[in-house]
């Protein structure tokens, strides 16, 4: 990567001294998420790494994209959605009074299962963010900030000559990288990432995880994911959720091989999901 | 593999049965069927809106363009300015004096010194009173031109360019080669006698081809014109007949003068034009004084009793004036109402009575909006009646649910991805909806827009409740002036009495088609504009 650029993730330098390991950037604890009066997360609590990429993993429909929103309070937007629990991000309430979600999500940005550019040009998709949080003073810092971002995710070199044309004219994986290229703009702490590759072929694939592994230097990465392999091959924590629940979490070499829950070893040899 | 196929196999394989084949063809002839279906469905509709168009063209046709009659006069300063100040004011109003100028004009050329006062009427009739006002509006934007000899047009009645366009009575044109007054006088009666053999039998057949066809009572009638003098045939036989006078030069024809026969299938007390006014009507033309020219007082005058003066021009500006208002009410109230209902209001009891309502309202009868805006706008709020800002108010309000409805289903369409990208980056619930949902369901609310003004402006109901019925014959300045709009004064134009309103009804039929057509061009026009930005 590009030596140049600048430290997105100055606010945690202070705690770069500390271990590794120990370093938590989000802290769950005792999640409970209803849809109207049905109950999808039962009592999660999950503590997450800062610089390490923490990867979800469970059959369909156990709440694993339910949990993710949790954490940038996307869940806000559902209306018949409940969070109850807390969520400390750097030691404050997520979901105290005082923050607003719309600073939250600049902290925490989100890229979702399917591609979603802006129906806008290159340039002004990740231009969007940096101008409506006011990040960039003029026209050439904006410039920097885009072109960082487009760095940042791998895609500068394929898009530099044409950042005037529509976002949405670009391949399924530009489009994905383009969308993380966006959420990086905006100098977000934590990444949340919800089945980003689950649109993409193999070749497409493979680059985002070599775009995740790059980018697990600098942020808090969580991601969704379908694909054993994909868990195993970036992440390096494992959550396993079952219906609502949170059955096992740690580190995922040990998850992959040693698994303490037999729901869990079901579910990584392929017996149910 | 080894066991045998069935006994009604087809040869095309096992697996494509007899039975199979059979579904396989109702299948298809059911497909034929719902194309068939289709297509003559889509027949009547094209069949449906030529005919309309044909009809409405056909019988517009008429009104497009208009007969004239060219005359020169001297603006004597005693006729048209007696005051002698030359005040542009006092010569608009004095179109009496102007019609002098006409009469005596025509009167010179064909009444005698001791013509009676029916026989002015009748040829003076052949003008309506207004027809020289555009000549006293003219005289009076330049005063310096009375006192000098002008030249000028003025439109012939309605009934007489209706005969001109072919209208009023059916007839036959026949020639009749050299014709020799025999004996009798021009007070009296002429006997002539026909140069060619088959001439009197010719306009016999010609009348009874007319008898034969026409109703009752009514008698055909043979004008026959021997050089500048009109006469009216009382008695035909093969090689000679008895003419009385009808109009023209007073001096009795030559012998072997060349003549011809109008045959006239109404006799003229069954006729709105007279015998007298036609055979002028023809010297005039003859003259080449009669003109056809286009219509564009259908344009620029504004309703007038008279269907040749009464032109569309207010009632345009009213209908423009009317939609102005109309879409500062209902575009910005209606998207807003949909953005809110859609992106914002929580969903509850309350929010679902809101829907049901606007759905209902837009199903409620025009006539009713009529009823509320004469009710709230008028008698309560105490707005003038007949002005355009109340009916752009009360059509505003018609419109409403429409607008509503098309944005709320443009807003839906606008994919949920786009507003949790939005969100993701951090942008609050009002930057998604502003800077990506409203943008992308822009065509969607535009086309939505405009077909809710397209129904504004067809709407002539709830427009009669509130007076915009009355007769304005000056062009509106402002919303606040009386004024009519185009559906309202075609409705009062089909009902005019007179058969020229008919072809100017069909006209304003047409203006409005095309302000119609206009509106949805711009509608494409924004719509690509929009569309092309992604
Ligand atoms: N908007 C919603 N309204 C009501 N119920 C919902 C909503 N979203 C999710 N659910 C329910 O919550 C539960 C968890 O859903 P979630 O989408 O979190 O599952 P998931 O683990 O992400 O599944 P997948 O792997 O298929 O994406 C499911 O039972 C689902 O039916
Ligand atoms: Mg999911």
């Amino acid at each position: 990567m590009d030596g140049n650029v600048e430290d997105f993730t100055e606010t945690t330098t202070p705690r770069q001294a500390e271990n590794m390991a120990e370093m938590i950037k989000v802290d769950c604890r005792n999640i409970d998420v209803f849809y109207d009066d049905k109950q999808a997360i039962f009592d999660v609590s999950l503590p997450i790494q800062d610089r390490a990429v923490t990867s979800l993993i469970g059959p369909s429909g156990c709440g694993k994209s339910t949990f993710l929103r949790c954490i940038n309070r996307m869940n806000d937007t559902i209306e018949i959605a409940k969070v109850r629990g807390k969520i400390y991000m750097d030691g404050a309430d997520i979901n105290d009074h005082s923050i607003d979600p719309v600073l939250l999500r600049s902290r925490v940005g989100m890229v979702f299962q399917k591609p979603n550019p802006f129906p806008k040009s290159i340039y002004d998709n990740i231009a969007y963010g940096p101008r409506i949080h006011g990040l960039a003073a003029g026209k050439h810092e904006l410039d920097g900030i885009v072109e960082s971002a487009l760095i940042k995710a791998g895609l500068w070199d394929e898009v530099k000559d044409r950042l005037t044309a529509p976002g949405t004219s670009l391949s399924g994986g530009q489009q994905q990288r383009l969308c993380i290229a966006r959420a990086i703009a905006v100098s977000p702490e934590v990444i949340l990432m919800d089945e980003p590759c689950s649109a993409l072929d193999p070749i497409a694939t493979a680059r985002i995880e070599e775009l995740i592994d790059e980018l697990r230097e600098r942020y808090c990465i969580v991601i969704v994911t379908h694909s054993m392999q994909q868990a195993a091959r970036v992440s390096q924590r494992t959550a396993f959720f079952h219906l609502g629940k949170l059955v096992e979490y740690g580190d995922t070499e040990r998850i992959f091989t040693n698994p303490e829950d037999s729901r869990t070893q079901d579910y990584i040899t392929g017996r149910f999901g | 593999m080894s066991s045998p196929a069935p006994p009604n196999a087809s040869p095309q394989g096992s697996f494509i049965t007899e039975e199979a084949l059979k579904r396989l063809k109702t299948r298809h002839a059911a497909e034929r069927r719902f194309k068939l279906y289709g297509q003559v469905a889509i027949g009547i509709a094209v069949v449906a809106l030529v005919t309309l168009l044909i009809s409405i063209f056909g019988q517009a046709s008429s009104a497009f363009s208009r007969h004239v009659l060219t005359f020169d006069t001297t603006l004597e300063a005693a006729q048209v300015d007696p005051s002698g100040t030359r005040d542009p004011g006092a010569i608009e109003r004095n179109v009496s004096g102007f019609n002098l100028l006409l009469q005596d004009e025509l009167a010179a050329q064909f009444l005698p010194e001791d013509a009676d006062r029916n026989l002015q009427r009748e040829l003076y009739g052949m003008f309506t009173r207004l027809a020289v006002l555009p000549i006293a509006r003219e005289t009076a934007d330049r005063p310096e031109t009375v006192g000098t000899r002008q030249s000028f047009s003025v439109a012939l009645a309605d009934d007489i360019d209706l005969y001109l366009k072919g209208g009023v009575s059916n007839r036959t044109q026949v020639k009749l080669g050299a014709i020799t007054p025999v004996s009798g006088s021009l007070e009296d009666t002429v006997v002539v006698e026909f140069g060619r053999d088959t001439a009197g039998a010719d306009i016999a057949n010609a009348i009874e081809r007319f008898r034969a066809q026409g109703a009752g009572d009514n008698e055909p009638t043979a004008l026959i014109q021997m050089g500048q003098t009109w006469f009216r045939a009382t008695d035909i036989t093969d090689t000679t007949a008895s003419l009385a006078y009808v109009a023209g030069a007073r001096t009795m024809p030559g012998a072997d003068t060349q003549g011809a026969a109008l045959v006239l299938e109404q006799g003229q007390e069954n006729r709105t034009v007279t015998d007298r006014q036609l055979a002028w009507t023809m010297l005039l033309k003859d003259q080449g004084r009669i003109k056809s020219v286009l219509n564009t007082s259908l344009f620029t005058n504004s309703d007038s009793t008279y269907p040749e003066l009464a032109g569309t021009a207010a009632a345009i500006v009213g209908s423009l004036l009317t939609m102005m208002v109309t879409a500062l009410l209902a575009i910005p109230v209606g998207i807003f109402a949909a953005v809110y209902l859609e992106e914002f209001a929580p969903k509850n009891r309350m929010t679902d009575l809101i829907e049901v309502n606007i759905n209902n309202l837009a199903a409620v009868p025009s006539i009713v909006f009529g009823l509320l805006g004469a009710a709230v706008f008028i008698n309560f709020m105490g707005l003038p009646r007949s002005v355009p800002l109340v009916g752009g108010l009360v059509l505003g309000l018609l419109v409403l649910p429409t607008v509503i409805i098309a944005s709320r289903a443009a807003l839906k369409s606008v994919p949920p991805s786009i507003r949790d990208a939005a969100l993701g980056v951090g942008a609050s619930k009002t930057q998604s909806v502003f800077h990506h949902v409203l943008p992308l369901a822009a065509p969607g609310i535009l086309t939505g827009a405009i077909i809710g003004m397209a129904r504004a402006i067809g709407e002539t109901a709830p427009l009669l409740l509130i007076g915009m019925v009355a007769f304005v014959a000056e062009v509106p300045d402002s919303p606040t002036d009386e004024s009519t709009v185009l559906p309202v004064l075609i409705y009062k134009w089909s009902t005019g009495a007179e058969r020229a309103w008919e072809p100017q009804t069909a006209a304003a039929i047409i203006v409005l088609l095309v302000f119609l057509v206009l509106m949805n061009l711009f509608a494409i026009i924004l719509r690509r504009r929009f569309e092309r930005r992604w």
